[in-house]
């Protein structure tokens, strides 16, 4: 056996012996995620214990170093890890903003002291941070934000209004990009972060056409935030947003697993049976791309483990991944018929079909719209002139 | 196995790119030998030159004189191969027929494996009949007769057929033309009598014949395989075709965008380069994405059929019609970006179309592969 082969087996006896199985069947909903956090209220014993277990072993963050909470797993270890707990559906123990965005910057961008102290609480899930991106007025054009935070010696009082600003309701912290020089548009941002109950922070959600409501405004009233709390240095976090994105276009890419990567037709066979030929053809060349697309987040995480991936494909990878399941939604919506129509019944657990279908617009819109998407490929992979 | 090359794949790779750009670019070979109208439809010299690169052996096992690699290593001859237009036996005698032989008599391979590594021999699959690939129809019988077989019936799309040293043929033994059970697979040697060639130039100027088999008598050596249970070996003499071809066809994919994004940069109108206007660069994009996409498939089903998985299957269908796909958006969108220019013989970008074509149909195009894969998902 290679140490890899080693490696794997130790990782399937210890999924065997820990995870339990209540946390091996399907996410059905929003409570079934582990998001972690101060107020974050488990909904039931075994999805704690299993939060607890990978704390303690550093996998809720496997390929992080053991000394900022991960277990130190080098690329070849991580896919294991990822692997052998699809194999056995096991869920993910810890779903963070912090893991997926706010972490890889801070690997980059952060101090020793502040790679201690973030990263660990956001591997052991005791902070559970938003984003402070989008403005009223400064959506795709993000680099026209507003928000300012003063100069005041040893720290910046912060004013303004960010929006779209996921789950801020429920949030301990927030990394938020806050103008730090009117006088310069990309080098005049700074990359600060702080906690949500500091006084003058408020939010207010939106309502969604899903009838939920992830998003929220955000207000900044007279906020203080300590000079410690910048991330980069000050006036370029502009950098630090940017290598940031990457990583959200990757998450909301779905390259990373889950159920946006897999083939539907047997699903929807299973379900309802599919009688009628030009449905069934939909759903083959539906699953066809899915596949195909499962195939392209696996080649995506390997090479970018190893600086092989071109540093803008995280966009393509999000444009690609937020358009596929926009057909994905369509295509379960319409082989649901009017079942998949229902808006609270207790069938369709609360028309979790419709919301879904719903949720899905939101993709090629959140962290950079599918236009967007495409103008930064034909700027930066394809070199196109004037883009 | 993470899906990129590893090391060696990655000398490989660099190797035959500057290899095959060079011995086999598309005014070298393609256009010389169209223009010429050359009958076999390969030049021997370049086949000569693959084999003393060792690419003729690359899917012949170690022990027959070859490398003993996989489909990965003979995709990344494939996809220069396609990114060329270069006219080649390789995925019809190296990937097809030696994956067919690998399971053939130490006689069957003595006969045709040595020819295969010298550059010598060619050897073409004989399986479809009539215009559309339908491998679970199989009408070409193979009656027994004496201690041998007779072949009555009509093969079409045989590539490189006419000038093959030996045909694989596909024919039924027993049972019904549509039973699963009941396909032999056989080697069939050029000079049998009774084998007429009807060989017809392609679109994209490759040569395939139509074959009919009128008694032609063969000896119970020819077999390969197991007579009446050649399904399952037919099965993966496709699947290593299949993988190949959507290795070529990624490589006319990103050929014919490679041209189709450098034209986007030169030509002007209304006073600007085209690649500034938003309407062809988000295409262009678009385009790009699929590409990449039908890569990750065919090193991905590359790699299943190298180790053995189960999943092949599913993912051959999934990364040939994938591939078919992308490459067919990528050679319309080349040839409509081009504008007039892209109608003209002059220009490549309508050679690229004319391949893409050719391959999508080989081996089953986009929907024969999308109704596979609903049947193996159970649906």
């Amino acid at each position: 056996m290679t140490d890899l082969d080693t490696f794997r087996a130790e990782i399937r006896a210890w999924l065997e012996a820990n995870c339990p199985a209540e946390m091996r069947k399907p996410v059905q909903d929003e409570d079934d995620v582990c998001w972690g956090g101060r107020n974050f209220v488990f909904k039931s014993a075994a999805q704690k214990q299993w939060l607890d277990v990978c704390v303690a072993k550093g996998y809720t963050v496997p390929d992080w170093p053991q000394a900022y909470g991960g277990a130190g797993m080098n690329p070849a270890q991580a896919k294991i890890w990822r692997e052998e707990l699809a194999r056995i559906g096991g869920r993910p123990p810890l779903s963070s903003f912090g893991i997926w965005m706010l972490g890889p910057a801070l690997l980059k961008f952060g101090t020793e002291d502040q790679k201690v102290h973030y990263l660990g609480q956001i591997a052991r899930g005791e902070i559970r941070w938003c984003q402070g991106y989008s403005e009223p007025g400064s959506g795709s054009d993000l680099v026209s934000l507003q928000t300012f935070g003063e100069d005041r010696g040893d720290h910046w009082v912060v004013n303004g209004q960010k929006i779209w600003t996921s789950y801020a309701n429920k949030a301990d912290w927030i990394f938020c990009l806050v103008r730090t020089d009117k006088a310069n548009k990309y080098q005049g941002i700074s990359f600060l972060l702080f906690d949500m109950t500091t006084p003058g922070v408020s939010t207010r959600p939106i309502k969604l056409i899903s009838g939920n409501s992830p998003f929220c405004e955000t207000f900044f009233d007279n906020v203080v935030v300590p000079k410690a709390q910048i991330v980069g240095e000050l006036n370029r976090g502009w950098d630090v947003a940017k290598y940031l994105l990457g990583h959200e276009r990757e998450m909301i890419s779905g390259a990373g697993g889950g159920e946006r990567l897999n083939a539907i037709g047997a699903v929807v066979n299973r379900q309802g049976g599919i009688d009628n030929p030009v449905l069934r053809a939909d759903l083959a060349l539906f699953d066809i791309d899915a596949l195909a697309f499962a195939a392209m987040g696996e080649k995506f995480l390997d090479e970018a483990k190893v600086g092989k991936a071109h540093p803008a494909q995280p966009n393509m990878m999000k444009y690609s991944g937020t358009e596929l399941n926009k057909r994905r939604h369509e295509l379960l919506m319409a082989a649901g018929g009017s079942t998949a129509l229902e808006w609270d019944s207790a069938e369709t657990r609360g028309g979790a079909p419709s919301r879904g279908w719903l949720r899905t617009k939101a993709n090629s819109i959140e962290g950079g719209t599918s236009e967007v998407m495409l103008n930064v490929v034909a700027k930066r992979i394809l070199d196109l002139p004037g883009a | 196995m993470p899906l990129y090359h590893t090391e060696d794949q990655a000398m490989l790779a660099e190797t035959v790119t500057g290899f095959i750009a060079d011995e086999g670019a598309i005014k070298a070979q393609l256009r010389r030998l169209r223009d010429a109208d050359d009958a076999a439809g390969y030049d021997p010299k370049l086949w000569k030159q693959f084999a003393e690169m060792g690419l003729t052996g690359i899917c012949v096992a170690e022990t027959d004189g070859g490398l003993g690699l996989g489909h990965v290593e003979a995709g990344i001859v494939l996809r220069e191969v396609g990114r060329n237009l270069t006219p080649s036996p390789f995925l019809s005698t190296a990937v097809i027929g030696a994956t067919a032989l690998a399971h053939a008599s130490d006689d069957l391979k003595g006969r045709y494996l040595p020819g295969i590594v010298a550059g010598d021999s060619v050897l073409a699959l004989a399986l479809d009949e009539g215009a559309k690939h339908r491998p679970e129809r199989i009408a070409v019988k193979a009656e027994r007769a004496g201690n041998g077989f007779r072949l009555t019936g009509r093969k079409d799309f045989v590539v490189y057929g006419a000038t093959a040293d030996a045909l694989i043929v596909a024919a039924r033994t027993s049972g019904s033309d549509r039973d699963a059970d009941g396909v032999t697979l056989f080697a069939v040697p050029r000079d049998a009598a009774g084998i007429g060639h009807n060989a017809v130039r392609l679109v994209d100027s490759s040569i395939a014949s139509h074959v009919t088999f009128d008694g032609v008598e063969i000896d119970g050596g020819t077999v390969i395989g197991e007579v009446d249970g050649g399904r399952a070996l037919l099965n993966t003499v496709l699947n290593a075709g299949r993988i190949g071809a959507a290795a070529e066809l990624t490589g006319v994919g990103s050929g014919a965008f490679a041209i189709t994004t450098a034209y986007l940069k030169v030509r002007k109108q209304f006073g600007k380069l085209i690649g500034e206007f938003q309407a062809l660069q988000h295409r262009a994009a678009h385009l790009y994405a699929e590409l990449e996409i039908a890569d990750a498939a065919v090193i991905k089903a590359q790699q299943l059929l190298d180790g053995g998985s189960a999943q092949a299957d599913l993912m051959v269908s999934v990364a040939k019609a994938k591939a078919t796909m992308a490459t067919n958006l990528a050679v319309r969108e080349g040839v409509q970006m081009h504008g007039g220019v892209g109608m003209t013989d002059e220009y490549d970008i309508g050679l690229y179309m004319k391949r893409d074509r050719a391959l999508a149909e080989f081996l089953g195009d986009a929907s024969y592969h999308a109704d596979r894969v609903a049947t193996l998902s159970g649906y």
